[in-house]
């Protein structure tokens, strides 16, 4: 659906993308992670067909972005960074003055249906300049699914979003993306995680890494890490471990609390907890950490490469949906 | 087509809720009106002396000069207006071609003008009825048909001028430097001699108008309003197909 190859764009001297190559298929999400100023706006909009690329080819369904623009933005529905809409029309104007340009036959008929997708029905005679942010974003994502685009880019979808919104949206792509391609754009890494079936990691214009979600992490985190604790102060908990074989490293965190690291292959998990419940000790709890995507990201998008910092998976996710960015 | 169509009539509707367009059309039909009113007075002191009656010319000439300096208020946000909200990313990633944006924001600004004239269509109508035997309808006419060319041209220039600047005081100053060039270039060309003469007076704007003001329709006026037009639409499509590669 989407095959790009070797996209470079200059802006004067200053190069944004340097010779992306990547591919999307039908069905599936693609994630599009990146600092601020990484270049993932610009791949977008080349990709969207607003600006030519300097060098490469971006096809989309077969059509070059470039030759073919008006075949190519037929079949793409695009969502702006900034997302944008006309504050003087209605919701309903707006809309039908998208649909409009692109043609849609039964125009009132689609208009009510998308604003029914991005739950807005009842704001389709409100002014647009009176809508709140999140709001405006909705809107601007019922524009890009008007004419039922083959390729759906999104550009930092959820932003400006509340909570409950953002699931909503979330869930809306996912099921958007099981006929279609989505190409998304966030910086929220665990947004990535939950919904991409695949994640490019590109960093001052260039790819990093390209894989899913799990192997990801997988693949950076090798070694296997634990979290086991006690009740009580848990004295001679560390030394114990430390003493299992297959476990190479041990970290008092606090008391009564101790971070394993094991061999990779080796599942320690069992003899641990006999051996921690055998010494008298309350075992509270025993858990595998993994290294999260942010973890990743920071690993990768760094100039100099530093050892990543293990951090609890299962609390990141929770202050990153909120509130997470890097 | 469709699309300068739909593009035209949003751009057309646009304008009567915006405020600027109002005004516009409020100073306009004001000072029109005061223009008429003092013709009016003056002919009626002139007649008392000789036989005089005031043609249609005491409604179009002032429209011209008025027309000329509400054009750059008209097409000011045109096309700049999409620039600065970050509309002109949804217009470009629509399937519609850069000639077909410009030409529907040209067309819209264009009708919007065409209905401040039909409003303009009172003043000779009074007028047909206050002088004997009633106002020149040729003339009427043919000034009607000038203004409405002029006004095509200017809303083109104008709507190129928008395609090149973000910010809408800009756009608004250079094209009101523009209107202030053809208004000069009339005695301009009169002291340049010989062939700059020439050429100048084919350039200068107002002149071509000054047939249509005397009743005449002649082929080469059409032709340099039309032209006019079309290279204001040219470069305007020019100018966006360059912001795309910039």
């Amino acid at each position: 659906m989407i095959e790009v190859e070797g996209l470079t764009k200059d802006y004067g001297p200053r190069r944004a993308i340097n010779d992306l190559t990547f591919q999307a298929d039908s069905g599936e999400i693609l994630g599009f992670l990146g600092p601020n100023g990484a270049g993932k706006t610009t791949t977008m909009r080349i990709l969207s067909g607003f600006m030519p690329p300097t060098m490469g080819t971006a096809r989309i369904a077969g059509f070059d972005v470039v030759d073919e623009s008006l075949e190519v933005r037929k079949r793409v529905g695009y969502l702006p960074e900034t997302v944008p809409l006309y504050p003087d029309m209605t919701v309903f104007d707006y809309l039908k003055f998208m649909a409009d340009l692109r043609h849609i036959k039964n125009v009132e008929d689609r208009v009510d249906d998308v604003l029914e997708i991005v739950h807005m029905e009842d704001r389709a005679s409100g002014y647009i300049s009176n809508l709140s942010k999140g709001m405006r974003q909705r809107i601007g994502l019922a524009q890009a699914l008007l004419h039922e685009p083959e390729v759906l880019i999104l550009d930092e979808p959820t932003i400006g979003l509340d909570p409950a919104q953002i699931r909503e949206v979330r869930n809306l792509i996912q099921e958007i993306g099981r006929q279609r391609t989505v190409l998304l754009s966030t910086h929220i890494l665990s947004e990535a995680q939950q919904i991409c079936n695949r994640v490019l990691i590109i960093n001052k214009g260039e790819i990093v890494v390209e894989d899913t979600p799990e192997r990801l992490q997988a693949g950076l985190t090798g070694v296997q890490r634990l979290s086991i604790r006690v009740k009580g102060d848990g004295d001679g908990l560390e030394k114990l471990i430390g003493d299992i074989s297959g476990v190479t490293k041990t970290t008092s965190v606090h008391e009564g609390a101790v971070e394993v690291e094991s061999s990779p292959g080796m599942d320690v998990r069992p003899v641990i907890a006999r051996q921690v419940v055998e010494a008298g000790f309350d075992l509270v709890e025993l858990r595998s950490i993994d290294l999260s995507l942010e973890d990743i990201f920071i690993q990768l998008t760094r100039d100099e490469p530093e050892p990543p910092s293990a951090k609890d998976f299962s609390e990141e996710v929770q202050i990153v949906d909120d509130k997470g960015r890097i | 087509m469709r699309n300068v169509w739909i593009i035209a009539r949003r751009e057309y509707k646009l304008f009567f809720i915006s405020p600027v367009a109002y005004a516009v059309a409020f100073f306009f039909m004001i000072l029109l009106g005061w223009f008429f009113y003092s013709a009016l007075r003056d002919a009626i002191i002139q007649s008392t002396y000789q036989a005089y009656a005031p043609g249609v010319q005491i409604v179009i000439s002032p429209l011209v000069t008025l027309l000329l300096f509400t054009m750059p208020a008209i097409t000011m946000k045109s096309i700049s207006e999409e620039m600065r909200m970050g509309t002109m990313e949804l217009l470009l990633t629509a399937p519609v071609k850069d000639w077909e944006l410009v030409v529907g924001k040209w067309l819209g600004a264009f009708l919007f003008i065409l209905s401040l004239l039909a409003v303009t269509w009172i003043f000779p109508f009074v007028l047909n009825f206050l002088v004997s035997p009633g106002i020149d309808q040729g003339i009427l006419i043919s000034g009607y048909l000038g203004l409405i060319l002029m006004v095509a041209s200017l809303v083109a220039i104008g709507v190129f001028i928008s395609s090149l600047f973000n910010s809408q005081v800009v756009v608004f100053l250079v094209s009101l430097a523009i209107v202030l060039i053809f208004w000069m270039v009339r005695p301009a060309s009169s002291s340049a001699g010989g062939l700059g003469t020439e050429i100048l007076s084919y350039l200068n704007f107002i002149d071509h108008y000054l047939n249509f003001f005397q009743g005449t329709v002649d082929l080469s006026d059409i032709v340099y309003y039309l032209s006019l037009t079309s290279l204001g639409l040219f470069l305007g499509t020019v100018s966006i197909e360059m912001r795309r590669w910039r």
